[in-house]
């Protein structure tokens, strides 16, 4: 398991867990009204450089923008290791 | 159905349009409505309910209601909210609708089917509209109608929205009596909220693998896009050539047009002239009405140029990306991605811009996007630019494609967001709340082509009302003001131009007074005050009152000589700098007043305004005394 900012760019992982986040209280809830739900497919389309911030993702059929600090509440298992 | 209340409402039933942001249903609405409401590729658009008719083909007459775009009936933000008001019947002066049509992304059958089962938890008839089906079906996605209607036990029919016959199967499935009274099971209710959302969650996985739908589905065609448009280096790049070219786009295709329409006001006033006997009639239609009317009706190429390329990419969906890449600027003064879209829509207009603030999830986000909206230059303070500009910066080109105006045009439109940013960083530091992160989450929509057709209903929209709005209050400030100007006359044997002892000519010395230090004259004092209803009244009444002080035929002359012989360039280039920051119309002071409920914050943005405008104007003007 690893949070979503290691995930190599253009592999596919599946969501291990969207947890809570004491800096942005509602992230985890938006996240999951999203789509962005344990289980699901998930890959890293790019990193924004400088800095890593924000991550564009491709969830389901649709790409999201992510900040860095929204990113860190998902975490990632690749999907060779769910099996 | 509750037939008793139906009586009290207009007639025919309601169905209301339920669905995701950007899937679609503005579209549809319109399509099954004829009615245009604006369509664009980005969320957010629908804040307020709207109603349109519809007639079945089997000659039924409907209600149809377009409700704002939702990713779950738990309301987080005031739009989110009407849906879920409109829904439960707690809507004022609105019945709970008789059928509820789920629009769903076909593209993104996902995210949508969440909603489609909390729709079904509401216990009404509902039937789902497969949306967008050609272009899922063009991305290789393909969903199984009858399959998915066997699985939600409603029915399902697929909706093109952007083709003409798109809502056929749709039009021929209201028809039908059987879906007005079929209820879904009455599932059981839960009222923890966790265990609901992986409730839903696992359903719609399992709809999904029966569909075959349960893994991710890349997006070459965007992707490829953006592999470019989001790079590092070229992303940024691109983004401010294409802005670069906007602004000069507007200077150099406009001079034709703007030509035509000058020399028919020109030719008008003198047929007018011509005709008319030398009186105050004659007075009021050639220096009231059409130096008036002229002087403003002459932006409207350069307006349709800007708007041309706004709506262009908001259908294309680059501008969710170029919030993207606006992100960590965004980020560094406090604001998030989601203020990106009111403050960009306030560049039409700041009204539209504050009332998408809905949008924004947090009340301290609200409150600072809804303080710097007015700063981002709208539609309105463009022409007051165009003639200022044209009558005081040299044409002159800098190098291949570069032209000063343009420049100038450029820089203008970039110290009102600079601007923005640091009211936005100002309020950051001082604010506690101001130093958490912001959201973003923003989903960065597949490119489309744009339409033709929805360009064109969407110039023709921004044409009428620019049009309207010369026609009504432009017209009536501008007599209004000629009135003003033209009554006391000048006492027998006075010195000077008639208009000086007008009752215009006293307000405007007065003000005078106070905005001397500015380098404002008493013309331009005069001209700001019917500019507080409208900001493009102010060349209409600069027209009218140059006019007035003409002696002879110089009255016939178009307003740029005019300015560019009587100010001295400090002076326009001070006015240029107060219409960056001083606050505009009343009725958007009255929206900010609507909007945050309370004259706060409408109050503190006019003081704030008006204090940095003055402060702006002083600065560029004692500078430009000093320099030039």
């Amino acid at each position: 398991m690893a949070p979503l900012q290691n995930a190599r760019i253009g592999q596919s992982y599946r969501i291990a867990a969207v947890h809570h986040s004491a800096e942005m209280p509602d992230c985890d809830r938006q996240l999951n009204e999203l789509g962005f739900m344990p289980g699901e497919q998930i890959v890293l389309l790019r990193r924004t450089m400088p800095g890593a911030d924000p991550l564009v993702v491709r969830i389901g059929s649709s790409t999201f923008a992510l900040r860095a600090a929204e990113a860190a509440c998902i975490d990632i298992v690749a999907e060779s290791d769910d099996e | 159905m509750s037939e008793a209340r139906v009586y009290l409402h207009p007639t025919g039933n309601l169905v209301a349009l339920v669905g995701n942001p950007n899937c679609g249903k503005t579209a549809l609405f319109n399509r099954l409505t004829g009615s245009r409401q604006k369509v664009a590729n980005y969320a957010g658009v629908t804040v307020e309910r709207k109603e349109g008719r519809l007639t079945t083909p089997k000659g039924k007459t409907l209600r149809i209601l377009d409700l704002p775009g939702t990713y779950s009936l738990y309301p987080r933000s005031l739009d989110e909210r009407v849906t879920c008001d409109v829904l439960a019947g707690q809507a004022k002066g609105e019945k709970r609708p008789d059928l509820v049509v789920c629009v769903v992304d076909a593209t993104n059958l996902r995210r949508s089917l969440r909603l489609v089962l909390a729709v079904q938890r509401l216990n009404m008839p509902f039937v789902v509209a497969l949306n967008m089906s050609d272009e899922a079906r063009a991305r290789g996605i393909h969903v199984d109608e009858s399959a998915l209607s066997g699985e939600l036990g409603v029915p399902v029919v697929s909706t093109v929205a952007i083709e003409a016959s798109g809502d056929e199967a749709l039009r021929q499935l209201l028809d039908q009596p059987d879906i007005w009274n079929h209820h879904t099971d009455p599932q059981v209710a839960v009222d923890v909220e966790q265990p609901l959302i992986q409730l839903d969650h696992d359903r719609v996985q399992q709809i999904l693998k029966t569909l075959d739908l349960d893994h991710v589905t890349p997006d070459l065609k965007s992707e490829r896009i953006d592999r470019f448009l989001l790079h590092p280096v070229f992303g940024p790049l691109f983004l401010i050539v294409l802005l670069f070219v906007i602004f000069q786009a507007m200077f150099s295709w406009a001079v034709a047009p703007m030509d035509l329409i000058k020399d028919a006001t020109t030719q008008l006033s003198a047929s007018v002239i011509q005709y008319l006997p030398d009186n105050w009639i004659r007075s009021l239609i050639v220096d009231g009405v059409i130096a008036g009317a002229g002087a403003v009706i002459v932006f409207l190429p350069q307006i349709l140029i800007l708007f041309s390329f706004i709506l262009i990419l908001e259908e294309s969906g680059y501008l969710p990306r170029a919030a993207y890449l606006l992100d960590r600027l965004m980020g560094s003064v406090g604001l998030s991605g989601r203020s990106f879209i009111p403050l960009l829509s306030s560049f039409a207009c700041a009204i539209p811009g504050i009332i998408a603030i809905r949008t924004i999830p947090n009340a301290r986000d609200r409150m600072v996007t809804m303080l710097i909206a007015p700063l981002m230059t709208c539609s309105a303070r463009l022409p007051v630019y165009a003639l200022l500009i044209a009558a005081f910066i040299p044409q002159r080109t800098l190098g291949p494609g570069l032209e000063l105006q343009g420049l100038v045009m450029f820089v203008l439109y970039l110290s009102g967001i600079l601007g923005a940013m640091l009211v936005a960083w100002v309020l950051k530091r001082l604010t506690s709340a101001g130093r958490q992160v912001r959201p973003l989450m923003m989903e960065l929509p597949t490119y489309r082509w744009p339409q033709l057709r929805n360009i064109l209903l969407g110039l023709w929209q921004r044409a009428r009302m620019f049009l309207r709005r010369v026609g009504s209050t432009v017209m009536i400030l501008t007599v209004a003001l000629w009135f003003l100007a033209s009554f006391p006359g000048a006492p027998d044997g006075a010195a000077g131009v008639a208009i000086e002892y007008s009752f215009a000519g006293m307000i405007g010395q007065a003000l005078a007074i106070v905005l001397a230090p500015i380098g404002f004259n008493w013309q331009i004092s005069i001209a700001l005050i019917p500019g507080m209803a409208a900001r493009e009244v102010v060349i209409s009444a600069l027209g009218t009152v140059y006019a007035m002080s003409a002696t002879g035929p110089a009255a016939a002359e178009t307003l740029g000589p005019v300015l560019a012989q009587q100010w001295s360039l400090p002076t326009a280039l001070s006015l240029l700098a107060w219409f960056v920051f001083a606050p505009q119309c009343l009725s958007t002071i009255a929206t900010i007043k609507r909007e945050s409920g309370g004259w706060r914050i409408p109050l503190i943005s006019l003081a704030y305004l008006f204090g940095l405008a003055y402060l702006a104007s002083f600065i560029t003007y004692r500078c430009a005394l000093a320099l030039l």
